[in-house]
């Protein structure tokens, strides 16, 4: 059957026309990310309860994160939201081009924003602060920052507490990452044969949707992590 | 070129959909930038309890920005719309009734 302009080929058979699809496909999306919401929340709310109870090993354990790497990954994965709010104009507007060239931006901001995680990480490694691997409560009990309150070594162990919640959360973060990161992969293979600059945008409309919900989590991640406990 | 341009622009128009222009984009980029950074300056200033309190409303704000221009609910249908805000609802019902629970009971009391 002979395709028109009323009736492109990725117009499915159920659909009256490409706007009600598309209206479908961001509503479900939608959904998805409403659940998603509610996963990550979970875990926002242990956070906070803990973060209560047990508040001087939190603000502790806080103080051994560097804000400067934070910060600069903050920075990094707002530069690949753009990127990303970009690919989805490139779409729009049919330019096969760009829309290749702002993936491959995306694909090495969210790169970049792993390695620096994984840096991260490795210091925590090394520190001993990692729960379960060897963890030593040393760094708390005598912290050699002059600054830092000292804590008793029953509140100290509750620092593995903290660091198991913030393992857990930036990790999530992380593999919501990695997914994101094999797709565009797959969305800049499809793409290279121009499957999305032919009207057909609503896969890179709903990827751009996952890629901004991801960067959302981390915005609220950054300041429960890194910032609020440096004072009080 | 321009000519493909106008087409796919007059297209998308005739499904709905609203273009957001590279300007705006850049403008919410370089706002999200700028208040990446007074965050992390503000945190480094003694305000007490307020310290928590403007990084998190901060934070909301930049998410606001992002869901309604880089993620266009802005200029999306009230039914989506609706159902996001049902969902942030629903979000901040489970939050505060969990907190709820934990602030009102006599913890270690008995």
């Amino acid at each position: 059957m002979p395709h028109d302009e009323a009736h492109p080929s990725f117009l499915q058979h159920h659909f009256e026309n490409v706007g009600q699809q598309r209206e479908a496909a961001s509503f479900g999306m939608w959904i998805f990310l409403l659940t998603e919401i509610m996963f990550f929340g979970g875990m926002f709310c242990a956070y906070l309860i803990f973060r209560n109870w047990y508040h001087p090993a939190f603000v502790a354990g806080s103080n051994t994160l560097d804000i400067t790497l934070g910060t600069a990954n903050t920075a990094v994965l707002i530069c690949s939201s753009f990127t990303m709010a970009m690919a989805v104009y490139s779409a729009q507007m049919r330019k096969k081009g760009a829309l290749m060239a702002f993936l491959v931006l995306t694909i090495v901001l969210g790169v970049v924003f792993l390695g620096i995680k994984g840096d991260e990480w490795h210091s925590k490694y090394v520190e001993h602060h990692i729960p379960g691997m060897d963890f030593s409560i040393q760094d708390f009990v005598h912290p050699t920052n002059p600054k830092a309150i000292p804590l008793a070594p029953d509140m100290a162990e509750k620092t593995q507490i903290y660091f198991s919640l913030y393992f857990l959360l930036t990790g999530m973060h992380a593999l919501h990452m990695i997914i994101g990161v094999s797709i565009l992969f797959f969305l800049l293979a499809r793409a290279s044969s121009g499957a999305y600059t032919g009207g057909h945008i609503m896969p890179i409309e709903n990827f751009g949707l996952y890629w901004h919900f991801v960067d959302i989590v981390w915005i609220f991640l950054f300041p429960l992590l890194y910032l609020i406990s440096r004072y009080q | 070129m321009t000519n493909t341009t106008e087409r796919a622009v007059a297209k998308h128009e005739d499904e709905g959909i609203h273009i957001v222009k590279p300007s705006l984009y850049v403008a919410i980029f370089l706002t999200l930038l700028v208040l990446t950074a007074a965050t992390t300056g503000i945190s480094f200033i003694d305000l007490g309890v307020f310290n928590a309190v403007i990084a998190l409303a901060i934070a909301c704000f930049k998410a606001s920005l992002v869901v309604l221009f880089f993620m266009h609910l802005h200029y999306s249908s009230r039914l989506l719309k609706l159902t996001v805000a049902a969902g942030l609802f629903t979000f901040c019902l489970l939050l505060s009734l969990t907190m709820t629970d934990y602030i009102s009971r006599a913890w270690g009391m008995w």
